[in-house]
């Protein structure tokens, strides 16, 4: 059974169809780059796999291990193992990080019928895996991601991914708004977190990113629909050639 | 037609409370006098309605339609269910006064140990000596005029007066409970605190109901006067049952160099009023007014704060917060007034309101009158709902609807709560939201 699998997936925003039969399956311990152009569905995609509300599906069907994803509550898919990394992390002022942290963590456990970590044990847990992340411990004290520079929301993003060790993570745009270092720094935490159980589903409009996390996979989006499949040498490919060659072909 | 007859059948019934209880209420002679003046001038006001603007959005003749006869004094079954109403009361160590249906229970109260410097008296016992020639003040309510606080001045059964020295300071807080467990009834209180010059103290409040009381009335005043070089921080938690009525006049008169924290949270009552009068006395001090209403059901909470200017180089701060659930209304007027004098007067309010659900009602009522022309006054107010995007955010990290709530309105109230110096009362003010949140369900 694969880990995902999008199937004929059509989703409306606002009376506007923005995914016109997509599909994708992803198994365990594979990695997949999503690439395409502005506005050909890439980040509705992974709203909709996290469960966002203000998209309709209109047709298709989302499973997630053999189970109806689109079924699921946003934080039931997160107790079930799926994790968005997302583009902009907002800032939540008067919630403090290593609160929201343990709270999160421990609704998660919570869901799946775990036994709940109390405060010393998850606090040694979470100074593990920010060290390894080269966070700083003073931003576990601040409110979650605010004044955080850009790098720093990333690196919170994969310091929780990290921490919820998702099955299924998917990177929406990792790269925005990063600088080359931010950029390395990001991706050497992601790469930390390949694991033969794990999948993961880069989203990206530059190759640039492809160079620091290698994907098995590499998907072509373009108005709502996957128009291309194939190796890594695909997002070379792009480069190269650009993305206008795919506007025909949907 | 039928309002008017309404109206006067409603205050001769007031009239005849009056003069049912009078003998059972302390002091003679000049307080009795001066007990039937007030009565009289509520008598002429009636209960505050709409058309007075200071009581626009809380009309008591269409929300507390009447004044409900005084309870009768605690006997021993009402002690006990008092006693056991305690025990939700916060483990705070204090100096504990505690007022059941309006009158001082010593039994139930803590007042071993006290101080060198503090002094505790009972206006009961105040009221009652006739040797005391400051007895007659104690009705008094200086430059307010109001129709509750007169109303409050006429009936008032008992209460606190608490005394601390001049450079006192105070090692535990004094803590006045108000504990209601008659129901359909009302209990008249008024307590005093002067903080002497120099000296460091806290107050905290509770209002809390027995179990099975109902439907009553609380009309409390209380009257702070806080000294100069003084500070003084004030925590009030009210959590009436919330078919009850709980109005609340606080006076506060602050000398010069001196800093006053006020915290009031509103959780219980089904209609309340905190109405706050805060003067500036003295130079170069410093207030902070804060206060949060956790509000659902068909709940209803005015807060209203005048806070008077009246001399230069003082600074006033005022952050509210007010969460609505359901059907329940939040009024928030905020008068700040600058006179003449008041030059280099710094003054800022900003209140806030978060609406959980399309029909509950926030009421912002700001009023700036500014008389100087060398000072800095703001003031902010905003409502809204929660923010979707920090919901899915947090839904999306694994928790739960009403947890992803949960915490964004524990951060929300923060920002008040955060004003509260004492680790101490400021736990029990976040452990109260934290019980209101987990009442939701």
């Amino acid at each position: 059974m694969s880990l995902l699998e999008v199937r004929d997936l059509q989703v409306r925003v606002d009376d506007r169809e923005i995914l016109h039969g997509l599909s994708l399956t992803v198994n365990e311990g594979e990695i997949h780059a999503i690439m395409g152009p502005n506005g050909s569905g890439k980040s509705t995609l992974s709203h909709v796999i996290a469960g966002k509300p203000g998209y309709e599906v209109t047709g298709g069907e989302i499973l997630f291990r053999g189970e109806d994803l689109l079924e699921m509550d946003p934080d039931e898919r997160a107790a079930k193992g799926v994790f968005l990394a997302f583009q902009y992390p907002v800032e939540i002022p008067g919630v403090v990080t290593m609160n929201f942290l343990r709270t999160a963590y421990n609704a998660q456990r919570k869901a799946r019928g775990e036994s709940e970590l109390m405060a010393p044990e998850f606090l040694k847990k979470v100074r593990e895996v920010a060290k390894r992340l080269n966070i700083p411990q003073d931003m576990l004290k601040r409110g979650v991601n605010v004044g955080f520079s850009g790098g720093e929301k990333k690196r919170n993003e994969i310091l929780q991914m990290a921490l919820f060790e998702p099955s299924l993570c998917i990177l929406d745009e990792m790269d925005s708004g990063l600088d080359i270092d931010a950029l390395r720094i990001a991706a050497d935490g992601v790469n930390a977190l390949r694991a033969p159980g794990r999948a993961m589903v880069v989203i990206t409009h530059y190759q640039r990113l492809l160079n620091y996390i290698i994907p098995d996979f590499v998907h072509v989006m373009s108005r709502g629909r996957v128009v291309k499949s194939g190796g890594k040498e695909l997002a070379l490919e792009l480069e190269a050639s650009g993305y206008a060659q795919f506007d025909d072909a949907a | 037609m039928n309002v008017v007859i309404a109206k006067s059948e409603t205050r001769r019934m007031e009239s005849d409370i009056f003069t049912s209880i009078r003998e059972r209420l302390p002091g003679a002679g000049k307080v009795a006098e001066g007990r039937a003046q007030a009565f009289a001038a509520f008598e002429r006001a009636g209960l505050p309605y709409r058309r007075l603007e200071d009581w626009k959005y809380t009309d008591l003749r269409v929300l507390m339609r009447e004044v409900l006869p005084l309870a009768a004094a605690p006997d021993a079954e009402a002690l006990k269910r008092a006693e056991a109403a305690l025990a939700s009361l916060p483990a705070i160590d204090a100096s504990r006064l505690v007022l059941v249906d309006g009158v001082f229970a010593p039994s139930l109260s803590d007042l071993t140990a006290l101080q060198t410097g503090m002094r505790v008296q009972t206006v009961r016992e105040v009221l009652d000596d006739a040797g005391n020639a400051a007895r007659g003040d104690l009705l008094g309510n200086g430059a307010v005029s109001d129709a509750m606080i007169a109303l409050n001045a006429a009936l008032a059964t008992d209460g606190a007066v608490v005394t601390v020295a001049d450079r006192t300071v105070l090692e535990k807080p004094v803590h006045i409970v108000h504990v209601a467990t008659r129901s359909s009834a009302a209990a008249y209180t008024r307590s005093f605190l002067t903080v002497g010059n120099g000296a460091q103290a806290t107050l905290l409040e509770s209002f809390i109901a027995a179990e099975g009381a109902k439907s009553y009335q609380v009309n409390d005043a209380v009257i702070v006067s806080v000294g100069d070089d003084t500070q003084l921080q004030q925590v009030r938690l009210m959590s009436d049952s919330v078919d009850a009525a709980n109005i609340t006049t606080a006076i506060f008169t602050v000398g010069a160099k001196a800093r006053l924290t006020t915290f009031n949270m509103t959780s219980g009552g089904g209609l309340s009023r905190y109405q706050g009068y805060l003067t500036f006395a003295g130079e170069g001090s410093e207030v902070s007014a804060n206060g949060v209403n956790l509000l659902n059901g068909r709940q209803h909470a005015d807060t209203t704060l005048f806070l008077d200017h009246a001399v230069p180089h003082c600074m006033s701060r005022e952050v509210f917060r007010a969460v609505l659930d359901d059907r329940a209304h939040s009024v928030f007027q905020g008068r700040i007034i600058v006179r003449p004098d008041a030059q280099k007067t710094d003054a800022k309010m900003m209140t806030r309101a978060l609406l959980l659900s399309d029909e509950a009602e926030a009421d912002n009522k700001p009023e700036l009158e500014i008389f100087a022309d060398d000072v800095t006054c703001g003031h902010g107010a905003t409502t809204g709902a929660l923010d979707e995007s920090l919901l899915f955010y947090l839904r999306a990290r694994g928790l739960s609807e009403k947890e992803a709530q949960s915490l964004l309105i524990q951060a929300f109230v923060g920002e008040a709560i955060e004003s509260i110096a004492s680790d101490d009362l400021r736990d029990v003010a976040i452990a109260t939201a934290q019980r209101w949140l987990e009442m939701r369900g």
